[in-house]
């Protein structure tokens, strides 16, 4: 059967740059970096040029890199490692209400254990009002935390009025840059960004790592405790392959981004309006807004997502919804009601996130197999008779 | 550091075409063929029962309309605004209606559709229930028409006479 991908939001083909990187590293090179001999030297050195290439990056210093095990426990060390300075259980978090999980769930679970948080709302585009992050401050704030992209919608966040604010009262700026990092240039020091979330199996690297960019003198307090690895903030041999992959997954991002983006918002353009043109009743949302280049999320009324996409499964493309009725009682996505989408198109609306190895090829024969699956499925609708133009 | 040429490259995991298709690995192929191929969809004018059960704001929702002819369901007809599990169980309940007496429809219940599906994922059984719903509630509109006409025609005879 033809397969088609498009679901690099939620992760990324290894590319094979990436995996010829790091194949001495699981095969010859296996010394523990922390080892002061000739293997661990070998692994040492890796290691900490890897370091120096994500850190230029994003034009951080390579010893404000910290790896982890990805872009969720990145998160947590940020949040957690603030929060808990000084082994203190309260203070007040501002975060905004359409984050990943990883934000989100951990700021619930600071919530439960004494801290407070304001969960910032978003306007119809799905952006956060720098001036709401500025009302939400108190005295007792101790971290704000806003993604740089999101990852159902695309949509780009105010990030550098945010650091401006922050630094401005002197409050620690988080930013989960997951979704952003190889399409958007950013530079930590210019966005005046503290800490900042990446994952590798986003841009082509492998899964299993991340890292977090803490800015020189902001403290953290540990999440995982043991050796000296990662000047203490994060304990664990590291996984010296995933490390190299991940550098060199960065290093292909950011020396391809302008090809890479005009090809993937080519791709996006053809099948939004390749949609629009097919059928009634299409929202694309955030779309007034700035996005990323390679996501869309589309709503079509009348019908529900999990059919639309079982449909696209079985003709070989695989895409993503923000909502999965699994429970009986289904929750439309945290991200399209926040901005005001009405449940119903909220269940029918799917994200489709284009990648590198797509072709206009593939956007046409999805344009087509879309507009077919949404139309059988109207033709069975209780809703669509009674649907009115959106 | 080793060096080895790019053709000691891992086997490669085994091809996409020999694992089943994605959703099989959660419907059965009975489930994905009346998702895919829903009997009796549409809607029956001048039905003698129907109803419209669930929310479309916070669930799923079902229209069912069945055309009775001495007593016995002659014709059945859905449309529904639901998940993949939603129109699956629809689709069957209507089959399993269809022919059978009123009463005897009645007593189908959610186990029944879901066993004539050959099973459907454990998260998504409570789809089965809103068919079924839909099935009993049409029936009831049908009987509760049929009492009233019942009523009327007596009460035209008793007055007639």
């Amino acid at each position: 059967m033809r397969r088609v991908y498009l679901d690099h939001n939620a992760t990324t083909p290894l590319d094979p740059r990436v995996f010829e990187a790091m194949r001495p590293y699981m095969t010859g090179v296996f010394g523990n970096a922390s080892s002061p001999h000739f293997y661990g030297r070998l692994a040492k050195q890796a290691l900490e040029e890897s370091r120096e290439i994500i850190a230029s990056g994003i034009s951080s210093k390579p010893e404000e890199i910290v790896f982890t095990s990805g872009g969720t426990e990145a998160d947590n060390l940020a949040l957690r490692g603030i929060a808990y300075q000084k082994g203190k259980r309260k203070g007040h978090v501002i975060t905004s209400s359409i984050e990943h999980h990883a934000v989100l769930r951990t700021c619930v679970a600071l919530e439960k254990e004494g801290f407070s948080a304001t969960y910032l709302p978003v306007d119809s585009q799905g952006r956060v009002d720098p001036d709401e992050v500025k009302k939400a401050i108190r005295r007792d704030t101790v971290l704000m935390s806003v993604m740089f992209a999101n990852n159902e919608t695309g949509v780009i966040q105010p990030v550098a009025e945010i650091g401006r604010i922050a630094r401005e009262y002197g409050i620690p700026f988080h930013c989960d840059a997951v979704q952003a990092i190889g399409k958007r240039v950013m530079e930590v020091e210019e966005l005046k960004i503290d800490l900042l979330a990446l994952s590798s199996h986003k841009i082509y690297g492998p899964q299993g790592i991340g890292a977090l960019y803490v800015r020189d003198g902001i403290g953290l307090s540990p999440m995982i405790t043991g050796g000296h690895h990662e000047r203490g903030l994060r304990a664990g041999t590291e996984n010296i392959a995933a490390v190299v992959g991940f550098a060199r997954a960065v290093k292909i991002a950011i020396d391809e981004i302008d090809i890479y983006r005009t090809m993937v918002e080519s791709l996006r353009n053809k099948l939004e309006s390749g949609l629009i043109k097919a059928l009634d009743g299409v929202a694309i949302h955030g779309a007034q807004g700035e996005r990323l280049p390679h996501t869309s999320c589309i709503g079509f009324a009348s019908v529900e997502a999990e059919s639309i996409l079982l449909h696209l499964d079985l003709k070989g493309i695989a895409a993503s919804s923000g909502s999965a009725c699994t429970t009986g009682d289904p929750e439309p996505s945290h991200v399209l009601t926040a901005m005001g989408v009405p449940p119903e198109l909220a269940k029918g609306s799917i994200r489709i996130s284009f990648g590198r190895e797509n072709t206009e090829e593939e956007a046409d024969y999805t344009v087509n197999a879309l507009s077919d699956a949404v139309r059988h499925l109207r033709s069975i609708s209780s809703q669509w008779t009674t649907a009115k133009p959106l | 550091m080793t060096e080895e040429s790019s053709q000691d490259l891992p086997e490669k995991p085994p091809a996409p075409d020999s694992l089943p298709a994605g959703p099989v690995l959660f419907y059965n192929e009975v489930v994905i063929e009346h998702f895919m191929h829903p009997r009796n969809v549409g809607e029956l004018e001048n039905p003698d029962g129907e109803a419209v059960v669930g929310d479309p704001t916070c669930g799923d929702q079902m229209k069912v309309s069945i055309r009775v002819d001495n007593g016995r369901i002659v014709d059945i007809k859905f449309k529904s605004f639901g998940c993949p599990g939603a129109i699956a169980t629809s689709s069957m309940v209507t089959e399993l209606a269809k022919g059978k007496s009123a009463l005897e429809a009645l007593m189908i219940t959610d186990d029944d559709v879901v066993l004539s599906l050959g099973g459907i994922p454990e998260h998504k059984k409570h789809c089965s229930l809103l068919g079924v719903q839909a099935v009993q509630q049409a029936i009831h509109d049908y009987l509760r028409k049929e009492k009233a006409e019942a009523e009327r025609i007596h009460e035209k005879g008793i007055s007639g006479s």
